[in-house]
């Protein structure tokens, strides 16, 4: 896969990667993507995709108020946080 | 040698108060403490909640309660680090969660709870299910209890290694393309993956919401049957779950096959299958035909194409569903200048190899310009894979295989080489992708060194009973399951 650019996969995927692991991953998901290269051998002109293995669609319930995880359950295992809020870092200069 | 009862016999032992809960969780602590600084099946184990459980069980059983009410009452059942536990920790085997505690029960855990199960342990797999051996894990690798020079697969190798060592008397584990049947065959115990929606997934950290499924190990087929009782059935929590009637599993463990028809897949019969695998498969399909069953050739015409199929689509769908690992609002955190500095320093220093493979690769499948080319051929793909299956299932009641090309490999042997990983599960994707339902049994050993070998029986969508009554009936007229790990 010539066109496959580790870098700028690896920044959508937002995962920092040191320049070894760029050399690494990158060699190894070429081979991967050329393995699975063999799917455009399939004819798959008017097949219709699976998303799932039963159709199952809008499935919808009633929009009732419930009780929900407590506030200070749903912060405990927070990384940082402070007056009931998650810290993070400055989004708006 | 409590710890080596079947999970139905130390039932029948608890009713007739021939033994405590508190023995039994005890028993299991104390092969803990014998064997698994050999076979490292466990990140941890709560000992003090485990024997609050198990008192609780026996001031049940002291007030009357009985297994009728409470099928499970006593049973000790271990779990992987993938199933929420409330106040225990989750890891996923990573060390992006760092300190994480699981804030509530998974539906299957609460399950077992209401049946009056003693819930314990956290069982060691590959990072976030994403592996075949339990190397990918970010703590250390499991070992198998035939031969600790072995891997016990994956990504579930913690839940068949401490069933096959006698830990516990069944695990939960979690399969999305052979993660329960894979390291059952190589373990040597019963490893099952429901139908595609038998069992909710409420409180399993997804990997790939439309492959994902909880599912038991045991010692015998029985067992499982029990446990699959017990976790089934819908929940208003997970939509994807079924509002299909559960049927009494145990009352189909008839022992009889006559009348049945089982396929047989020409397209399993592939090169790079071990010789001592593929005789074992053969000598039990004769054996399936001595006990009544007719034995149909089937096509799968699509097989060739499962895996390539898996690892995009399962690829695609980790990468939306890790993005909840930021950094944010659970789990370890590298600081940064912003949010998105942040995120990629804690994603990139708390993911292991296989995962950042896998996130990225998902990432490029779905990326824009290739997503046509990639996921929705991969989707279409599917399809045809799925229309396989259900043509076959018009002629045939189950289809049996091989559940892996071989028996279990050396550590270090193949986690240099991702592609070569990826192919030991050829038989067991395609299963999670038609989303049908597939069970592993033993069926026989390698001769030396000694290893156990599966076979994989595969069901009709929501086909449990006829599945479970084949791998039943071949199990009990044969004498593998009896066989006990050396560290069991």
């Amino acid at each position: 896969m010539s066109d496959f650019n580790i870098q700028y996969v690896a920044r959508l995927a937002r995962i920092s990667l040191t320049p070894e692991e760029e050399a690494r991953l990158g060699s190894q998901l070429g081979n991967i993507l050329g393995y699975i290269e063999k799917l455009k051998e399939v004819d798959v002109h008017g097949v219709e995709p699976t998303a799932h293995a039963f159709p199952l669609v809008n499935v919808t319930r009633p929009d009732v108020i419930e009780p929900s995880l407590p506030h200070e359950e749903a912060l405990r295992n927070a990384p940082a946080k402070a007056g009931g809020l998650f810290v993070v870092p400055k989004i708006v200069e | 040698m409590i710890h080596r009862l079947r999970l139905a016999e130390l039932i029948d032992k608890l009713s007739r108060r021939e033994c405590s809960a508190r023995e039994a969780m005890a028993a299991c602590l104390l092969q803990m403490d014998r064997v698994d600084s050999q076979v490292h099946a466990f990140l941890s184990v709560d000992r003090d909640n485990a024997m609050a459980q198990a008192d609780a069980a026996d001031r049940a059983l002291a007030s009357g309660v009985t297994h009728r009410e409470k099928p499970l009452l006593g049973v000790p059942i271990a779990l992987k680090d993938v199933l929420c536990h409330q106040g225990q920790p989750l890891n996923c085997s990573s060390k992006i969660l760092g300190t994480f505690r699981s804030p509530y029960d998974a539906t299957v855990v609460a399950k077992l709870k209401e049946a009056g199960a003693t819930v314990f342990g956290r069982l060691n797999m590959d990072e976030f299910a994403m592996g075949s051996s339990t190397e990918n894990s970010a703590f250390f690798t499991t070992l198998n209890p035939w031969d600790t020079s072995r891997i016990p697969g994956g990504s579930s190798g913690g839940c068949a290694a401490s069933v096959a060592a006698n830990e516990c008397f069944a695990s939960l584990g979690s399969d999305t393309g052979g993660s329960i049947r894979q390291p059952a065959a190589l373990c040597g115990c019963v490893g099952m993956k429901p139908t595609y929606g038998r069992v909710s997934r409420y409180g399993l950290v997804a990997f790939a919401s439309s492959l994902d499924q909880i599912g038991p190990f045991t010692k015998d087929v029985r067992d499982g049957a029990i446990l699959l009782q017990a976790i089934s059935g819908y929940d208003r929590r997970d939509s994807t779950s079924m509002r299909e009637p559960v049927p009494e599993y145990t009352a189909s463990l008839t022992g009889n096959l006559r009348g049945l028809k089982i396929g047989l897949a020409k397209e399993f019969m592939v090169g790079g299958l071990d010789p001592e695998v593929d005789a074992a498969v053969k000598r039990a399909v004769r054996h399936l035909e001595s006990l009544g069953a007719e034995i149909v050739e089937v096509s799968l015409p699509h097989s060739d194409y499962a895996v390539a199929t898996y690892y995009i689509i399962a690829t695609a769908e980790a990468s939306a569903n890790l993005a909840r690992f930021d950094g944010i609002r659970y789990g370890a955190r590298v600081e940064g200048s912003d949010p998105f500095q942040l995120n990629s320093r804690t994603r990139g220093s708390g993911f292991g190899a296989e995962v950042k493979r896998r996130i990225i690769l998902g990432t490029y499948v779905l990326s824009s310009g290739y997503y046509d080319a990639y996921y929705l051929r991969a989707q279409k793909v599917r399809t045809l894979i799925r229309q396989d299956f259900l043509k076959a299932f018009e002629s045939v009641d189950a289809i049996v295989s091989p559940t892996t090309p071989t028996a279990a490999f050396k550590v270090g042997e193949k986690s240099g080489d991702p592609l070569q990983m990826y192919l030991s599960d050829i038989f067991t994707i395609s299963c999670n992708l038609a989303g049908n339902c597939g069970i592993s049994l033993p069926c026989g050993f390698t001769s030396s060194p000694k290893l156990p070998i599966g076979l994989q029986v595969l069901g009709k969508p929501f086909g449990e009973e006829t599945m479970l009554r084949i791998a039943h009936a071949y199990e009990q007229s044969t004498p593998w399951h009896r066989e006990v790990a050396p560290l069991g």
